[in-house]
């Protein structure tokens, strides 16, 4: 099965800013849950302003390189991470970071949508109102403006004052979406937003993902690989807690340098 | 028609036919009838089995009925003269008089007011410190040594016999202080309000999908607003649940209050003196051979009752707690 | 196997924070949080958990303090006698322990089939429409306050049971020369055994509640893969549900015994007040709670109180040890079967 690159790209390029940064790089990361080892020396850039894809088969610790890049593992004891995360000149691993200004900058959305249990208007004003003082003004232009990225601001704008509970599965992700890029992070951790979602909701949240790639570095898991092709710029095939192979989308899935990574995409293999 | 030791013959070209073939013995195609006429001795032998198993079954089965009925009865007995006593003994007089000296009218007033008194009071105290022990267990101790501990003793304590409780409060406040009082029965009730709300606590806390947990901390908020501003805030249905069901067990104690707040003929709304409440008075009321004591003592009763179930009911409809996906 | 960016495009060392003019607004000025405030919040809810366990603590120690007088006094054959003299001063826990244990084995004996009962009627043989209220209504009844229990128990189950049931009772076991001494007695509706069907009423409820709830959380798949196999409903109950349900049943019965052991409104009326042990059911007795209920306030003496207290004590490690050797079991079982406590 070859990918036709043209034919797959729902989105137009836009014209790519010269020479991407990386705007957090992985080197020599290993991460355990207790004794078990469920990354190995993982070494990569996440490229700024552009979205990086990391697919491969269940449990090759997609999800688990995700969630040390904002170091949520944190919360759980006897989960560790070894080597080093840098972000903007700093190893995250190191101790003593100061977490919840790490997770302010590095949002994350994850595959279950999660609305908090208050009005819409205030699960997007909790995130924001952590760091930021604004007043009932501000956060109201606030709100509409994260739910006008978000594309919702025509559904949401009469409900504003009801649950974020009574939304549609996608509807609420995309509040979850909104919700994170309200506190304006640098960096945008996406866990498998649309797996539990509609092919609708999908097609809607893909594009969204196009056009937040202007503004944020984003990174994305993924178990669709065609979803993958269609989104990312770069993307990496993972197995077994290592991180086979990475590159440039077009040619991971048109020409791929190892076997496994062949294997995979043309399912043959997972 | 097909008897035992059927032609061997027969049987093979059958088999070479590839038709079904039966084992000799047994009627070709048919389900050993049950019920019916076996064949053979085991198919006899079956049948009896099966009888004998459905008799069991229906044996047991109506034994299930049997205990729910007289489970029923004796409990809508009870229900039942509850309320001819009470509601004959019923009257706006209740709550306008005190409690008389034996052979005269009167009310329960003062033992009305006392219970309202003692159990709110139970209640401010009770709660934040069950609310908190439960997160404590639930977010923050999780399986660690402490919380394995405070878990085990919680429900030991939930468990505790009542009246030990009051003979504790008795012990360390009432012959510290010197005497009776309403704060004691407070405390009492207190003590035994807070296992209840911890462990509601607990399980409501822990039916919080990580998820959603996670989803908070990832906008950058510290722990302590995740969990009041959202983990417990998407249980608060059943965490008031578990306060109101406290509360109820609180109403309905007596023997807390009998070493504590004691009981108060009079009018009396200093709470550090013995303090009249309605189950001591149903008690003294109750046991004793004067007949207005008794109506007295049914519709006290009744009171309670009705305020518990009241409660409980409350509990169930009003703040029931909706599904956290 | 080099996998960074610098492979595919020369890179620049530091990544810039500059935006483009697109971006409306550049971040706000991030301020973080207090990091003291998460510790306190911390230390606070440990504190309280910490409340729960010296509660435990505090009552086992302040009790024992304060039976010193008794066991001073009496030494270890407290526990060994039955006397109960307040004016001589002889005091003996043997009549209310006794007591105690009597009326709760009798709660439990009628108590646990009957609750069995109604749990299976309610998870396998109720038509749909009367569950929720049938269920409801078992669980508001378990909510009734125990009060209500004994002054039914006093003022109508006593002399009902005493004007037919007891006779009933001495005509049929009278005689046996086993059942018979258990059965002989004046039938006033006072005594052990009125205690011990009263306790036993408002046991019911609560394990039955318990039960269900336990029965209701089988899997209809594990039912239904053993009607698929032909076995009638109290098989499936019998060899399916119990089994499964084994651990939360035991742990059922076991709350329900410990409070039927500290349970003091439904028998203080009932259990007739008298410090005897006796072989018919039919005598009056005493429980340790009905003993205090009845005479803690007006034990004026330091001995006849502390004696008092020490009773008290030894209820309360009597429900510690019932329900701790639940728990063991419960783990023990539950290790058995694999399952993480």
């Amino acid at each position: 099965m070859n990918f036709d690159a043209a034919a797959v790209r729902l989105v137009p390029e836009t014209p790519s800013p010269p020479e991407p940064s990386a705007k957090m790089s992985c080197r020599k990361l290993d991460f355990f849950y207790g004794n078990f080892q469920a990354l190995s020396n993982i070494d990569l850039d996440i490229a700024e302003r552009r979205v990086t894809a990391f697919i491969g088969p269940s449990g090759c610790g997609k999800s688990t390189l995700l969630r040390t890049l904002n170091r949520m593992y944190s919360l759980y004891p006897g989960q560790r991470a070894t080597g080093e995360i840098a972000f903007n000149g700093q190893n995250i691993l190191e101790p003593g970071v100061d977490l919840n200004m790490l997770r302010a900058k590095v949002g994350m959305v994850f595959q279950k949508p999660t609305p908090f249990p208050m009005s819409i208007h205030d699960n997007i004003a909790f995130g924001v109102s952590l760091y930021e003082n604004l007043s009932q003004r501000d956060m109201d232009e606030r709100v509409e403006w994260a739910l006008t990225k978000a594309a919702m601001w025509g559904e949401a704008k009469d409900k504003l004052k009801q649950s974020g509970m009574a939304l549609s599965g996608g509807q609420q992700q995309r509040l979850c979406i909104a919700r994170a890029v309200a506190v304006k992070p640098e960096v945008l951790l996406l866990d498998e937003p649309t797996s539990a979602l509609d092919p609708i909701s999908t097609a809607k949240i893909e594009e969204l993902i196009s056009e937040l790639k202007r503004d944020h570095t984003i990174a994305i898991v993924t178990h669709n690989m065609q979803q993958a092709a269609r989104v990312s710029d770069y993307t990496g095939y993972m197995y077994l807690g290592e991180l086979v192979e990475f590159g440039a989308t077009d040619e991971i899935f048109l020409k791929p340098g190892k076997k496994e990574t062949e294997d995979y995409i043309t399912g043959r293999f997972g | 028609m097909s008897a035992p030791g059927r032609p061997k013959r027969e049987y093979r070209s059958a088999q070479r036919e590839g038709t079904p073939v039966s084992p000799p013995g047994r009627p070709k195609g048919e389900l050993l009838p049950l019920g019916g006429k076996a064949r053979s001795a085991k198919g006899e032998q079956m049948t009896s089995v099966y009888r004998k198993r459905l008799y069991v079954n229906r044996m047991n089965l109506v034994m299930s009925l049997c205990m729910m009925a007289f489970g029923m009865m004796f409990l809508l007995w009870i229900l039942w003269v509850l309320f001819a006593n009470g509601l004959a003994a019923l009257s706006p007089t209740l709550f306008t008089q005190t409690t008389p000296p034996p052979g005269s009218a009167g009310g329960l007033a003062n033992a009305i007011y006392g219970s309202v008194v003692i159990v709110l009071v139970a209640t401010f105290i009770s709660t934040p410190i069950g609310i908190l022990a439960g997160i404590y267990l639930a977010e923050y101790g999780k399986n660690g040594w402490l919380a394995r501990l405070t878990r085990f003793i919680n429900d030991i304590l939930l468990s505790a016999p009542s009246i030990v409780i009051g003979l504790f409060v008795y012990t360390v406040y009432v012959m510290q202080v010197g005497h009776f009082s309403g704060w004691a029965g407070s405390f009492a009730l207190a003590l035994i309000a807070i296992p209840v709300v911890v462990r509601t606590t607990e399980n409501m806390l822990h039916l919080v999908p990580a998820s959603l947990r996670e989803a908070a901390v990832a906008l950058g908020a510290p722990m302590w607003k995740v969990i009041l501003r959202v983990t417990l805030k998407a249980v608060r249905g059943g965490v008031v649940t578990g306060v109101l069901l406290a509360v109820a067990r609180m109403s309905g104690e007596t023997a807390p209050l009998l070493f504590t707040a004691l009981n108060n003929q009079f009018w009396s709304t200093s709470m550090d003196a013995p303090m009249a409440n309605l189950p001591v008075v149903i008690f003294q009321f109750a046991m004793s051979p004067f007949d207005d004591w008794k109506n007295l003592a049914w519709a006290g009763a009744l009171l309670i009752t009705l305020t518990v179930l009241a409660i409980n009911i409350l509990a169930r409809t009003v703040f029931r707690q909706s599904d956290v996906r | 196997m080099s996998t960074t960016l610098a492979a595919l495009q020369p890179v620049m060392t530091a990544p810039s924070e500059s935006r483009t003019a697109r971006e409306p607004t550049p971040p706000a000025a991030h301020r973080g949080a207090p990091a003291w405030q998460d510790w306190l919040f911390e230390r606070t809810t440990m504190f309280f958990a910490l409340f729960v366990l010296l509660t435990l603590v505090g009552i086992i120690g302040a009790l024992a303090w304060a039976s010193i007088p008794a066991f001073e006094k009496f030494g270890p054959g407290f526990f060994f006698t039955s006397v109960w003299d307040p004016v001589k001063l002889d005091f003996g826990a043997l009549a209310p322990v006794y007591g105690t244990i009597v009326t709760s084995v009798i709660a439990l004996s009628i108590g646990v089939p009957v609750s069995f009962g109604i749990a299976i009627f309610l998870t396998e043989m109720c038509p749909a429409v009367l569950k929720r209220p049938l269920g409801t209504a078992v669980e508001l009844l378990a909510a009734i306050p125990s009060i209500i229990y004994g002054m039914w128990g006093l003022f109508v189950f006593a002399p009902v049971f005493g004007d037919y049931v007891q006779p009933m009772l001495t005509k049929i076991f009278g005689n046996l020369w086993l059942l018979g001494p258990l059965f002989r007695g004046a039938p006033n509706g006072i005594g052990i055994l009125s205690a011990g069907i009263i306790l036993s009423v408002m046991v019911i409820p609560f394990i039955a509640s318990v039960m269900r709830d336990v029965f209701d959380v089988v899997p209809p798949v594990l039912k239904e893969s053993a009607y698929g196999l032909g076995a009638t409903t109290w098989e499936v109950v019998w060899n399916v549900v119990l089994p499964y349900t084994r651990v939360g049943v035991i742990g059922g019965v076991m709350l329900g015994l410990g409070r039927a052991l500290g349970e003091t409104m439904a028998v203080t009326f009932v259990i007739g007040n008298a410090y005897r042990i006796s072989a018919s059911l039919f005598e009056p007795g005493n429980s340790i709670a009905s003993a205090l209920a009845n005479e803690f306030n007006e034990a004026a003496e330091p001995v006849h109180r502390a004696s008092l207290i020490a009773l008290g004590l030894v209820l309360f490690l009597l429900t510690f040890v019932v329900l701790a050797c639940s728990r063991l079991l419960l783990a023990q079982l539950a290790k058995r079967e694999g399952r993480k406590t």
